[in-house]
């Protein structure tokens, strides 16, 4: 059976090592920091400026001045960091950031992103998604396999304009991980009850399955 | 002391030059670390055709989203801009032009522009729309875009405590785009919480240096909250 957003951020978070640090995106990237692995510790960074984000305030230590990128309110953990834009950009843009968790309307099998704009409708930008791709060392994109058409969003060639070229090693969708190696997907783990047949029919660009493909594990 | 000393007592006084369009840059994320009085003088003074350069526009009814209200504002230069129902139906009329820029390329181009370097090439937005013209070297055998740094005939920027010299202190995520914008403005005013006396600020505590600053105000700030969340205690 296809995975909720849950078990997504849930596969996501065994991605993280000890010591890591992450940076996570807004919607089911964000649910992966309720996920992480017993024993690991892992620091969060938070674009507009924060490395080290801790949960949600209580309403006692609410403060206008303690923001997540997403606008919401937050808290520092201990040990955490703050500083301006720029600097934080540096840690992201100079590839000092582990892992970046991000969501996408299209990957294809050369790395490209697609996840910021939709011709025709309005766009509102692309923060720091950009940024993101184009520095971190290591980057998993999760999203479902298929629009709610059944179309493919794992590509040949992505249609809609890019976030980033050539960026993307990782992917985790409902159905399944793959990596991105030698521009073609390899099918890695699948969910639950998911069969290879299914997945196969749902990647539209070029996959190879190797040998038994084991079931992820939660 | 008066040679050093930036405080101005009104705001008539902290945004007297700005004229019609002029490019203003503006401190903040969202709503936290905005210069909440500097932009309402701004709106009060009335000056349009303005070019702003900040991360987002405000809401409805706060922040830089005031500023559309009378139109001031003929061209933004933001990374996103999604919260703001004026600032759609004014960008799909054509009243309003709008320049997507990517968030840490954006940071960098205030950062260079106030540092005295014209440009810089970055990995980010190559083979994008945001890619589209500009210039592109390899280095190392990586391609990268040549982006044009920023400068402002102002900077307005919220910082926490000034003291009478004009450096500044920015408190928790407020920081956010302040420090960039105070290099990268002909006349940069700060707008503060507290202003305190020369020396009260540990010299290595100082965020910005009163060398950038040439104005500081003393506000009073609502300091309005975009997305309240909370967990049980």
């Amino acid at each position: 059976m296809a995975l909720s957003r849950e078990q997504i951020a849930m596969r996501v978070a065994q991605e993280f090592k000890d010591g890591s640090y992450i940076n996570l995106g807004i919607g089911i990237p964000t649910l992966a920091a309720n996920y992480v692995p017993q024993g690991i510790t892992v620091m969060l960074q938070s674009e507009n400026g924060l490395l080290g984000m801790g949960p949600y305030p209580t309403e006692e230590q609410v403060d206008a001045d303690m923001i997540n990128a997403g606008k919401e309110t937050v808290t520092a953990s201990t040990g955490a960091s703050i500083f301006s834009s720029a600097e934080s950009f540096a840690m992201i843009r100079g590839g000092h950031v582990d892992i970046t968790v991000l969501g996408a309307f299209e990957v294809d099998q050369n790395g490209n992103i697609a996840s910021w704009m939709i011709p025709g409708k309005l766009v509102k930008g692309m923060g720091g998604a950009m940024d993101l791709v184009a520095g971190a060392k290591n980057i998993i994109v999760t999203m479902t396999h298929a629009d709610k058409h059944g179309n493919s969003k794992l590509l040949e060639q992505c249609t809609l304009p890019l976030t980033g070229v050539n960026c993307i090693n990782r992917i985790i969708t409902d159905l399944a991980m793959l990596e991105i190696r030698d521009n073609t997907f390899h099918l890695l783990e699948r969910a639950p009850g998911v069969s290879v047949e299914e997945i196969k029919q749902k990647t539209a660009g070029k996959l190879v399955v190797e040998g038994d493909i084991p079931e992820m594990q939660f | 002391m008066a040679g050093f000393d930036k405080v101005v007592s009104s705001y008539e006084e902290a945004m007297a030059g700005l004229e019609d369009n002029m490019t203003v840059i503006a401190g903040g994320f969202g709503l936290c670390g905005i210069p909440e009085g500097l932009i309402a003088q701004i709106k009060k003074m009335g000056v349009s055709g303005l070019t702003v350069v900040s991360n987002n526009c405000g809401v409805d009814g706060f922040g830089l989203g005031i500023l559309l209200e009378d139109r001031q504002i003929r061209k933004m230069i933001a990374s996103y801009v999604g919260e703001n129902a004026l600032f759609e139906k004014q960008l799909l009329n054509g009243e309003l032009e709008v320049e997507l820029t990517p968030q840490g390329t954006l940071a960098e181009k205030m950062r260079a522009g106030g540092a005295g370097i014209p440009a810089f090439y970055t990995a980010t937005g190559y083979g994008t729309p945001v890619g589209e013209g500009k210039e592109v070297r390899e280095f190392n055998g990586r391609p990268y875009i040549l982006e044009p740094s920023i400068t402002g005939d102002f900077a307005i920027v919220k910082a926490w405590k000034a003291d009478r010299y004009g450096n500044c202190v920015y408190r928790h995520t407020a920081q956010n785009f302040n420090p960039m914008a105070a290099t990268a403005g002909k006349i940069t005013v700060v707008e503060v919480e507290e202003i305190v006396e020369p020396g009260e600020i540990p010299p290595s505590q100082i965020h910005t240096p009163g060398i950038y600053v040439n104005r500081v105000i003393k506000g009073n700030f609502e300091k309005r909250i975009e997305r309240k969340v909370t967990r049980s205690a």
